[in-house]
């Protein structure tokens, strides 16, 4: 059944490559130069690391019940401490760590209101997706402010043959899998997320569970603030990861994992990412006028959705029944609210 | 009035059902009578539509019927409680019982009307509780009458009950069968599953009695005899199924008792009470509805916080800190809402059973697969978990087998004491001596039970002491080996005032 959900999202991204192949004939063709590949689909891989980054934490908060609006703010708090702190003359490395170490408190924050005051995460977050930009706007006295630092540069823009961004999102992505699934942990933040109460009558440390990973998505939209500014070698307070919280969602969603809560997928998150980032390159590439380009994404995302959901394909199975009568599986549906 | 023919229910993997007959009239009580996972639950959303069916035909009144959902049977006439209570705990009772058919004043649900008609309805099934009151902060058993109510607030044709009484007193038990009485002199045909032998030959005209998804045979109650039909349902001899004996206590007088509660109480759920329990010993809390069972073994464990009192464990004093600090101390609680508290219905059997003990061991190291894997499949094997398949998600187990796994979940942990509130809910006869037996054996290990029940008999036979509770007090403790049901009934009736009566 799992093997099944992620293959929507697969053939959604082969759909994506075969449009972008016929219209750009050269899409798939890599070149080598300086060691480094370049490429099509090297740029979506690079341009898509950040969002693919934020949607690993994103996983997780999501796999609890949760959800974190603010990931975008912190991205950009992040960006303004680092871009700052080397603009006024410091070191790239300090003003890395700094910017996590914001970032780390952002996440206890949000925590805090979810796990221990136990305010809705989507009320809890949406504090600090508003309020984080204005502080990010504070710390750059709403300037845009470049930097020049060859070091902080490679986060966003430096290569290892493959573009170091994506690296650091797949190594965390992997990473992340492993913890995961090789500790129980996976296994007990499903636990709260498909049954909070029950799993704290079993002893689960729900609140401590729940807690870290609101840091640890807080951390993620930190690395991911850093290769945005770093990308483009200057900190946006105004524009810097903006609506990039509904791209990981979404990204998430796509892959599988329920906003309900519960089992989790990060090879399906892996998958949904590449299908955002594709897709909106895809809509550059084919010149979709700039005004319809949020539509155009809308009807792609709608379509994976459909065709995952567990009614739409029924649905089609039941169509398919009455055309040629054969034994059909039933379908358990969820007893509603009669 | 119901003619089933044929039904068969597919699950990935699974068949549920495999041509099974069903015929209910008009006028009659019918008893859908098997095992924990038979297919009784399943047949009877096969009738409302919740499954689709791969074979077979259902006739309402003649007519052919293929119901896409719920609530399409419901507009025909078929009122239907399901085995797990669904309704939406954040509303109020009475919002629950009208859900969707609220009198309305100028387009908007009229509040107060919608109270009024709740309360009579209440009062109808004999519940007495605020029809204003959420319905979250009521225990399982209202919550299930609450349900029944709102089955009863259409005027049905056909009425499906299914395990209505598993967690409900005598009294409550005498309360429901007078109304169906009723409703059956009406004419409406009613279908109830149970698995208590003396309610099903208490009101039932008629039973049907499935196996492994087959249909056995249908029988008119009077013609067939207790013995004739557990073995139907069995499959095999009554022979296995011995009852369990009462055992003395091992505890020796004077020993340290494993928990001690000095003036333990919660305003709201139950008066400060004190109470010792000593390992080896197996303590059976009694009372009607209502009288603070659940409140106390909540309060033992730590699920809510006392405001007085102190709490003695091991000669050690804790300090109730949530479940999590008690399961450290070795006390394990089984919920009696398995639905709410106990299962994590999207993960494995296996998830599911290792929960507890994986939680005691912090997420950093994982329970060997292999000690995994042995432990499932012991307890499998020993409490008769169906299927037998450890990567089964427990969601899609029947009633009853979801109710051995949580056992199993915390029997896996090894702890002190172990706190079960209605451990047999909605298990079948066979499994139910199964699971008494067990306790007995924990017990003689020397480990200390506190057993709550609705069925006294049970309590009784399984208890060296029965702590009896009234109006959320602690009101007499019985203890020895003569303690009888009617004991026990006659200290829960007893009218005046908190007194320690010890019989021995
Ligand atoms: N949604 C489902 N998916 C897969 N298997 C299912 C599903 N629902 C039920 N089953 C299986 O069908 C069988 C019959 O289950 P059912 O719930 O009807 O039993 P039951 O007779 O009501 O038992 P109980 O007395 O325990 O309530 C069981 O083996 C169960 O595991
Ligand atoms: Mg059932």
């Amino acid at each position: 059944m799992k093997r099944a959900q992620i293959l929507w999202p697969l053939a959604a991204l082969a759909g994506l490559l075969v449009l972008n192949i016929i219209v750009t004939p050269s899409f798939l063709s890599l070149r080598i130069q300086d060691g480094h590949l370049f490429g099509s689909t090297i740029d979506i891989l690079r341009n898509g690391a950040p969002t693919m980054l934020i949607a690993v934490g994103m996983t997780l908060v999501i796999a609890t019940r949760g959800i974190d609006l603010s990931v975008g703010a912190v991205a950009a708090i992040a960006g303004a401490i680092a871009c700052t702190w080397i603009a006024d003359g410091g070191n790239a490395v300090t003003a890395m760590i700094m910017a996590l170490g914001v970032c780390v408190l952002l996440g206890l924050w949000n925590g805090f209101l979810v796990s221990v005051l136990g305010i809705q995460p989507i009320i809890a977050t949406l504090v600090l997706m508003t309020a984080g930009r204005g502080v990010a706007m504070l710390l750059t006295e709403g300037q845009i402010i470049t930097i020049n630092d060859s070091l902080y540069s490679k986060i966003g823009a430096g290569f290892v043959v493959l573009p170091v961004a994506i690296l650091i999102s797949l190594a965390v992505l992997g990473g992340v899998a492993l913890l995961t699934r090789r500790t129980a942990l996976g296994m007990l933040i499903e636990s709260v997320g498909v049954n909070p109460e029950a799993s704290r009558l079993a002893g689960v440390r729900s609140r401590t569970i729940i807690w870290t990973v609101y840091v640890f998505a807080a951390l993620c939209a930190g690395v991911a603030g850093l290769m945005i500014s770093s990308n483009v070698n200057a900190a946006d307070a105004n524009s810097a990861g903006l609506w990039i919280e509904m791209d990981a969602i979404l990204a998430v969603v796509i892959g599988g994992t329920s906003l309900a809560g519960g089992r989790y997928s990060l090879a399906g998150t892996l998958v949904g990412a590449l299908v955002i980032q594709t897709l909106t390159t895809t809509v550059y590439t084919i010149g979709v006028p700039t005004n319809v380009t949020l539509v155009f994404k809308a009807v792609v995302v709608i379509a994976v959705c459909l065709l995952q959901s567990p009614r739409t394909a029924g649905f089609v199975r039941e169509r398919r029944r009455r055309k040629q009568p054969s034994v059909s599986v039933p379908r358990p549906q969820k007893v509603g609210v009669r | 009035m119901v003619d089933m023919r044929g039904i068969s229910v597919e699950f990935p993997g699974v068949k549920a059902l495999s041509e099974v007959d069903f015929r209910l009239f008009p006028g009659e009580v019918h008893a859908l009578m098997g095992e924990n996972g038979a297919g009784k639950s399943t047949l009877i959303k096969a009738l409302t539509g919740v499954y689709r069916t791969s074979a077979g035909t259902i006739r309402l009144n003649g007519r052919p019927v293929a119901f896409t959902g719920p609530g399409q049977a419901q507009q025909a006439g078929v009122s239907t409680v399901y085995q797990e209570v669904n309704l939406c705990s954040n509303l109020t009772v009475a919002e629950n019982i009208l859900l969707g058919r609220e009198p309305r004043r100028f387009g908007a649900i009229d509040g107060r009307a919608t109270r009024a008609a709740a309360a009579k309805l209440l009062d109808r099934i004999g519940l007495d509780i605020d029809p204003a009151s959420q319905l979250g902060s009521h225990p399982i058993a209202v919550q299930q009458l609450v349900a029944i109510a709102r089955a009863l607030a259409v005027q049905a044709r056909v009425l499906v009950l299914d395990e209505p009484t598993s967690s409900l007193d005598s009294d409550e038990v005498a309360e429901l069968f007078r109304i169906l009485r009723v409703l059956r002199e009406e004419g409406v045909a009613i279908l109830f599953v149970s698995h208590f032998i003396d309610q099903v030959y208490e009101i039932a005209d008629r039973m049907t009695v499935l196996r492994n998804g087959r249909l056995v045979g249908e029988h008119l109650t009077r013609e067939l005899d207790r013995l004739d039909l557990v073995s139907a349902m069995l499959g095999r001899e009554l022979s296995t199924l011995e009852e369990v004996q009462r055992r003395t206590s091992h505890h020796a007088p004077g020993t340290e008792p494993v928990l001690q509660a000095r003036g333990l109480g919660r305003a709201g759920a139950i008066a400060p009470f004190d109470l010792d329990i000593h390992a080896g010993e197996v303590v059976g809390l009694a009372g009607l509805l209502g009288s603070g069972r659940t409140e106390l073994a909540r309060l033992l464990f730590g699920a809510d916080r006392p405001d007085t009192g102190t709490l003695t464990i091991g000669g050690k004093p804790a300090r109730a800190r949530g479940p999590r600090s008690m399961i450290s101390h070795g006390v394990a609680f089984c919920s009696e809402d398995r639905k709410g508290e106990g299962v994590i219905a999207d993960l494995s059997v296996r998830d599911n059973l290792v929960l507890a003990m994986q939680a005691a061991r912090g997420w950093a190291r994982p329970v060997p697969r292999r000690l995994a894997e042995d432990l499932v499949a012991e307890y499998i094997e020993k409490l008769d978990i169906r299927p037998a398949d450890p990567g089964a998600v427990i969601g899609n187990l029947s009633g009853g087998n979801q109710q051995k796994v949580l056992l199993a979940r915390w029997l896996v942990t090894r702890p002190r004491l172990l706190i079960l509130d209605e451990p047999t809910r909605g298990i079948d006869v066979g499994a139910k001596a199964q699971i008494q037996k067990v306790v007995a054996d924990l017990a003689a290990e020397g480990m200390a039970v506190v057993f709550i029940s609705a069925e006294l008999e049970e309590v009784v036979r399984v208890s060296d002491r029965v702590v009896v509770l009234r109006d959320r007090r602690k009101v007499a403790e019985l203890a020895g080996h003569d303690v009888s049901v009617s004991d026990v009934m006659s200290a829960i009736a007893a009218q005046s005032g908190p007194v320690a009566a010890v019989a021995s």
